[in-house]
């Protein structure tokens, strides 16, 4: 096996995985913030890349205008989501919310499909298409802004959770919900926000993938239980442990589908998720009941 | 200050507490007191809007505060500790006390995410006033330990200084002195008088009675779900029924 391929596999497997890693973090948080597994996350990523398409195409926005607009709706969707679907829940046990949330994926995925159609829709690279040679492999700049935002938003992420008194707030309701109220801090607020971060962050990953594998109104459910897997590596943490597990996550399935068969680059995520789950629920980094951010 | 008035509470049947009326006076230190299963704990979730009560009302500073939820109450400067710490466990001792100041945060969540060079600053601010309770209940050389790996009496601590970054006017706790040994709940007691001098009413459910008599202005005594008397410790100390309910009827 030469190793140029290997890195071409690796290259374009650890853009994949700052996707992964991106919806996975949206996971962890609004675990850490609620104790809900939000399966509706995917669905956000969806509406990233099909609402800036709309921006795009419809409104003719350029797309600098396009990609914050999609996001804000995204956003907006999110917010809807917690009011109308999370908050009235008289009885939030943990199975009521995790169906209230599949439940809520479907009906969001099939308004999209009402809305953009069944197709198949590109949207264009941010700068180009000429591909960057690194040593023997080579990468689009479209992968360069991939890592390039992830990166950022996982800085930004890091600044909030430890260096803002209001992420704080929201570390404290994920360690003790009962202690954080009697401070004085609105447990519901955190919830409503974590929400707003994480369809924000779940946009944001799938408007940056879209130019590279396109998108439709079903990318989200894929897209969703890669960085449920990812989080899962990661034991549910909103901080580095997800990212490292959505880059591990992507660059297997990139090698298992270049040197094995491309067949098996869905189900790499799938063994890799149960074979977590059956030995090492608490993720590949953490320690047995160890508190997660 | 804090009045309570009527508070009934009906648990399936079993009556936890029978129309109890006090008042707590500004300044004071209170001491609720009475045998196991007496209501105290229940009481103090009434007060804390823990429990919705069957009957009755509570007044904070002349407001009525019947059921209001407890981060409501924390706003209104009334915060409590719990008998079994409830700490952010992954969380520095340091960073305990600053979430406790949150409620003082000017910047809300749109600045914040926004990253607002305000809001970090004023984190910074922040910082520094936690530090100062941190140095009020002795705990300073901790602060950058995580609040899960202390000592329970520790913990109790930093649970008290996290209270009193809220900036309460009062403060609720629910057997300050459970599993402290002899040294660490005689600097408690100094600690409570302390808080008592910020100004900053006390009130609190013990078992300690050394500790009660000591350091309480007046005390209120419960038993099975009924006040049974209330009065200065003296006054409590030579009660009859106070006696006869915490030692048994001679006859």
């Amino acid at each position: 096996m030469q190793f140029d391929q290997i890195l071409q596999y690796t290259l374009s497997g650890l853009s994949t995985g700052a996707i992964y890693a991106l919806i996975g973090i949206g996971f962890s948080i609004i675990y850490n913030a609620t104790g809900i597994i939000n399966f509706a996350q995917g669905e956000f990523v969806m509406l990233g890349g099909l609402l800036t398409l709309s921006c795009l195409e419809l409104l003719q926005l350029p797309l600098w205008a396009a990609i914050p607009c999609s996001v804000a709706v995204a956003t907006v969707v999110g917010v809807l989501f917690e009011r109308l679907a999370i908050r009235p829940l008289r009885q939030p046990t943990p199975i009521n919310l995790v169906i209230i949330t599949i439940g809520g994926s479907i009906l969001i995925r099939g308004l999209a499909m009402l809305v953009w159609g069944k197709d198949t829709h590109a949207i264009p690279p941010f700068s180009g298409d000429d591909p960057i040679a690194i040593g023997g492999a080579t990468i689009l700049p479209q992968h360069l802004w991939i890592l390039a935002i992830t990166l950022i938003i996982i800085v930004v992420n890091k600044i909030y959770f430890y260096h803002t008194i209001s992420g704080k707030a929201m570390r404290a309701c994920s360690y003790n919900r009962r202690a954080a109220g009697l401070v004085g801090i609105d447990v519901k607020r955190m919830v409503l926000f974590s929400f707003i971060i994480s369809s924000a962050m779940g946009a944001i990953a799938g408007i940056i993938v879209a130019p590279l594998t396109m998108t439709a109104y079903d990318v989200g459910v894929m897209l969703g239980l890669k960085g449920f897997c990812a989080a899962i590596i990661g034991g549910m943490s909103s901080g580095i442990s997800t990212v490292v597990g959505g880059l591990i996550l992507g660059v297997l399935e990139s090698l298992g589908a270049g040197l094995i068969s491309s067949g098996y680059k869905d189900a790499i995520a799938f063994i890799i998720l149960l074979l977590l789950l059956f030995i090492r629920p608490q993720g590949l980094f953490g320690k047995a009941d160890s508190e997660r951010v | 200050m804090l009045e309570v008035s009527g508070i009934t509470q009906i648990f399936g049947g079993v009556t936890a507490l029978d129309s109890v009326s006090f008042a707590v006076h500004k300044g004071d230190i209170t001491g609720v007191i009475g045998p196991n299963g007496a209501g105290k704990t229940t009481l103090f979730n009434i007060i804390t809007g823990i429990y919705r009560q069957t009957a009755g009302t509570v007044t904070l500073e002349g407001n009525d505060i019947t059921g209001l939820p407890p981060e409501k109450l924390a706003r209104r400067a009334m915060v409590r500790t719990f008998q079994n710490i409830e700490l952010f466990g992954g969380m520095t001792v340091h960073e305990n006390v600053m979430v406790g100041m949150h409620t003082k945060s000017r910047s809300g969540l749109l600045a914040c995410s926004l990253k607002m060079p305000w809001s970090i600053s004023e984190e910074r601010r922040i910082r520094e006033g936690a530090l100062q309770w941190l140095a009020f209940t002795g705990i300073s050389d901790l602060a950058d330990h995580a609040a899960g790996g202390l000592p329970f009496g520790k913990g109790r601590l930093l649970e008290i200084a996290r209270a009193l970054a809220v900036e309460p006017r009062i403060i609720l706790m629910d057997e300050p002195a459970a599993g402290l040994n002899s040294q660490e709940t005689l600097a408690l007691s100094l600690l409570i008088k302390r808080i008592r001098d910020l100004g900053i009413t006390v009130v609190l459910v013990e078992h300690d009675m050394e500790l009660v008599m000591d350091i309480c202005d007046r005390i209120v005594v419960l038993n099975l779900g009924r006040k049974l008397a209330e009065g200065t410790p003296r006054e409590i100390q030579e009660n009859p029924e106070v006696i006869s309910a915490y030692l048994g009827d001679d006859d």
